[in-house]
């Protein structure tokens, strides 16, 4: 199609929760370039996209992501997982840094970025590493990194379990104002666990992980943040106890924010009965007791994102017995239908849930994504509301299979995503 | 008898654990283990039965007393029996499963007896063969014919106990239950049964909110845990478990969870002593009380054991018996 300067997204619902709009409109898009929102005039040979019946929302923001390139390709690559988040509605995902070399290097995440540029059709914020080779003993350059293109620090997958590593990282990072990002578990109390500690793991025979090894790693990190003033954000928070910590530091005016996973919020441990591995992640799946403190949690506005820790793995990975099986779980094309769930079960309004996925996020990490303000680049999802479909892990677009989610009746599908103004994603296509 | 009339209920492809076996269920396979009883005690002890039937006996595992049960069993019953011994020494963890995988599928056997050391293996392997699988013990999870052969033993002594059934029969399972898979498949049998169960051990080696995954009274202290009871059924301790840290040492551990005759005299009179072996003598049991033929049934529990394996073999080969 001839490249056309002006595109008319016309007469859907726009739904911008950074702006509070939730109105039939119409958006006017020059060169990949937000120019209006409302009423605009049409200017001549512009091309129209009828969203008629349809959501128009800014593009999904996701602040936990593993593409797995460098390192992984046989798991994921950067083209397979933007290709996924694509379909998902996703058009920003941060990267994290678990790859092989690790992203603990300005040179390493120039890589990731022209990676990205030639091979992904999303836009790709790379997390750097809190420690080289995410050993959790020597700081990397936050500054140099940053300047790279970084948008955020973590270990992620690894914990910074020593307490004096973790203070000087935080005490570092208020430098560059730059945010941490903590996958919180206690490395101690995980000991070999693979599921949550409790009746289904004790009926299981399974070695579990108490949730105190999340809400101790919280309770101590959130000193540290009084201690040193650091901006620390907890990664896919799962357990209430950790979800009071950070409520409380929160009230006191505490620089930490936390994300939940659409797999903590909507599944139990239950899930992993009959032992299975496309069930594993970590942290795990928890108890309903913590999955509804999950659900408070989110009504009460604790969280600043949800996020889906996105983690493609090989089949041979997960094709083993349920201890030796590779963590995690893929989620980019089910974060929204997922997500909405809590829209349709009243935990949250439309727009507040958006804006989880949305500009939240991306002021988080500092980007310029998530809203519908003029000058902002055209990030859009179009998507269908009510209609249902069901998650097939065998027709996936991305490379993986592994979704915990597989057979599950979900309402609301994704019929466009355009990032810059191109259309990266169409239902049906 | 109206147990009898009830033998045909059985109707699994699979025996992977306790969990959902229903009462009648066991009381069928306990008559089934009973004929078989019989023909061990024969002359020449084998029956056609299960002529022409292959069955694979794949062991992860080390463990010579459960996988010649299954043999034994199965031979009598005139079944073509191999052995697998599967090294996992060499080989990474996890690597093995799927590999064996096409070698057993290309066999074509009619059941595979597994043990392995890793719990859930055996459902994995249920998903993926078109064999009946029987759980010969998987990890901490379940050994569910150690179970029906203990529930076998206890029925035997029901009448000395001044039983007619398991209702009210007070159990006690006693020592490392954290790890254990006998402790697991015995609780929920045993429940379903009608008894009382009681796991008795330290903190350390007790699972997670256990009273509520298995529906038991958890004694940390054994001379309230085994007070009164009619079962005492011991568990092996391994040795590693004190390097690890759940108990400081074999003195102690002993000192307090060991069982002697001074201890046993707290149940009841005609209480009986089990353990699935092999026993740790000095450690978890004394000399004492293991070779006390007035108390101590071990031995029977082997003997029983190859009687319920002949039964499973039975019911899981024979499609007339499980339709
Ligand atoms: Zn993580």
């Amino acid at each position: 199609m001839e490249p056309v300067p002006f595109v008319l997204i016309q007469g859907g619902r726009v739904v911008d929760p950074a702006h509070g709009r939730d109105e039939t409109a119409d958006i006017l898009i020059e060169n990949g370039i937000i120019r209006a929102v409302g009423r605009p005039e049409i200017p001549r040979g512009c091309r129209i996209i009828d969203a008629d019946g349809l959501i128009v929302a800014p593009g999904l923001v996701d602040m936990h992501v593993h593409l797995r390139e460098p390192g992984y390709e046989y798991k994921g690559t950067i083209a397979s997982g933007t290709r996924a988040a694509a379909a998902g509605g996703v058009t920003s995902v941060a990267a994290m840094p678990n790859t092989k070399p690790v992203t603990d290097d300005p040179s390493v995440v120039g890589h990731v970025l022209e990676k990205a540029r030639v091979g992904g059709i999303v836009n790709v914020y790379p997390v750097g590493a809190i420690t080289k080779g995410l050993q959790g003993v020597e700081l990397t350059e936050f500054g140099l990194m940053l300047e790279a293109g970084c948008v955020a620090f973590s270990d992620d997958g690894a914990t910074v379990a020593d307490t004096g590593v973790m203070r000087r990282a935080l005490e570092y990072a208020r430098a560059f104002g730059a945010l941490l990002i903590q996958h919180a578990e206690d490395p101690s109390l995980v000991s070999g666990g693979c599921m949550n500690e409790g009746v289904t793991s004790s009926r299981l025979g399974l070695p579990g992980i108490p949730v105190e090894s999340e809400s101790i790693m919280v309770d101590r990190d959130i000193r540290l943040v009084e201690l040193t003033g650091g901006r620390y954000h907890v990664a896919h928070l799962s357990t209430a106890g950790a979800l009071e910590a950070v409520a409380g530091a929160q009230a006191k005016g505490l620089p930490v924010t936390c994300e939940v996973a659409p797999h903590h919020f909507s599944l139990t441990e239950e899930a992993v009965d009959g032992y299975d591995t496309y069930a594993k992640m970590a942290p795990p799946l928890r108890s309903e007791f913590d999955r509804n403190a999950l659900l408070e949690g989110l009504a009460r506005g604790t969280f600043s994102a949800i996020a889906t820790d996105h983690a493609p793995h090989d089949e041979d990975s997960k094709k083993v017995e349920f201890c030796c099986a590779a963590n995690g779980v893929i989620g980019l094309e089910t974060l929204l239908p997922i997500s909405l769930e809590l829209v349709s079960g009243g935990v949250m309004t439309l727009s507040n849930c958006l804006a989880l996925m949305t500009y939240k996020p991306a002021r988080l990490l500092g980007i310029h994504r998530g809203e519908l303000t003029p000058g902002f680049p055209a990030d859009l999802v179009l998507f269908d509301l009510l209609e249902s479909w069901q998650v097939d892990s065998n027709r996936m677009c991305g490379s993986a299979r592994n979704t915990p989610f597989h057979g599950r009746k979900v309402r609301g599908r994704v019929k466009k995503t355009m990032v810059a103004g191109h259309i990266v994603f169409e239902d049906g296509q | 008898m109206v147990r009898a009339m009830k033998s045909n209920i059985w109707n699994r492809k699979h025996l992977l654990s306790m969990r959902g076996i229903g009462q009648e269920e066991i009381l069928s396979i306990l008559d089934t283990a009973a004929s078989f009883r019989e023909v061990n005690h024969r002359d020449i002890k084998k029956v056609p039965t299960l002529r022409g039937k292959t069955i694979i006996n794949l062991f992860y595992e080390n463990s010579t007393r459960t996988r010649t049960s299954f043999e034994l069993a199965g031979k009598r019953m005139s079944a073509d029996v191999i052995n697998m011994s599967v090294a996992s020494s060499s080989v990474k963890k996890g690597e093995t499963l799927i590999d064996t995988l096409a070698t057993l599928q290309a066999m074509n056997p009619d059941v595979v007896v597994v043990r392995h050391s890793e719990s859930g293996a055996q459902e994995f392997l249920a998903r993926h063969l078109n064999a009946a699988i029987i759980n010969a013990g998987d990890g901490r999870h379940a050994h569910p014919t150690q179970a029906l052969l203990d529930i076998l033993t206890i029925h035997d002594h029901l009448p000395i106990m001044g039983r007619e059934d398991f209702r009210g029969l007070k159990v006690a399972i006693c020592g490392d239950i954290l790890h254990s898979r006998v402790a697991r498949s015995n609780a929920q049998g045993l429940a379903t049964m009608g008894a009382e169960v009681r796991f008795v051990g330290p903190p350390t080696l007790m699972p997670a909110k256990v009273e509520e995954a298995f529906n038991v009274k958890v004694f940390h202290r054994m001379d309230e845990g085994i007070e009164g009871v009619n079962v005492v059924m011991m568990l092996r301790l391994q040795q590693e478990r004190m390097t690890k840290g759940y108990v400081p040492s074999v003195r102690e551990y002993f000192h307090y969870w060991g069982l002697t005759r001074k201890r046993l005299a707290l149940a009841s009179e005609t209480a009986i002593v089990m353990h699935p072996g092999p026993m740790n003598r000095g450690v978890e049991i004394a000399s004492e009380v293991a070779d006390d033929l007035e108390r101590s049934v071990i031995l029977e529990q082997v003997a029983n054991g190859l009687a319920i394996r002949m039964a499973v073999l039975y019911r899981l080969c024979t499609p007339g018996s499980r339709s």
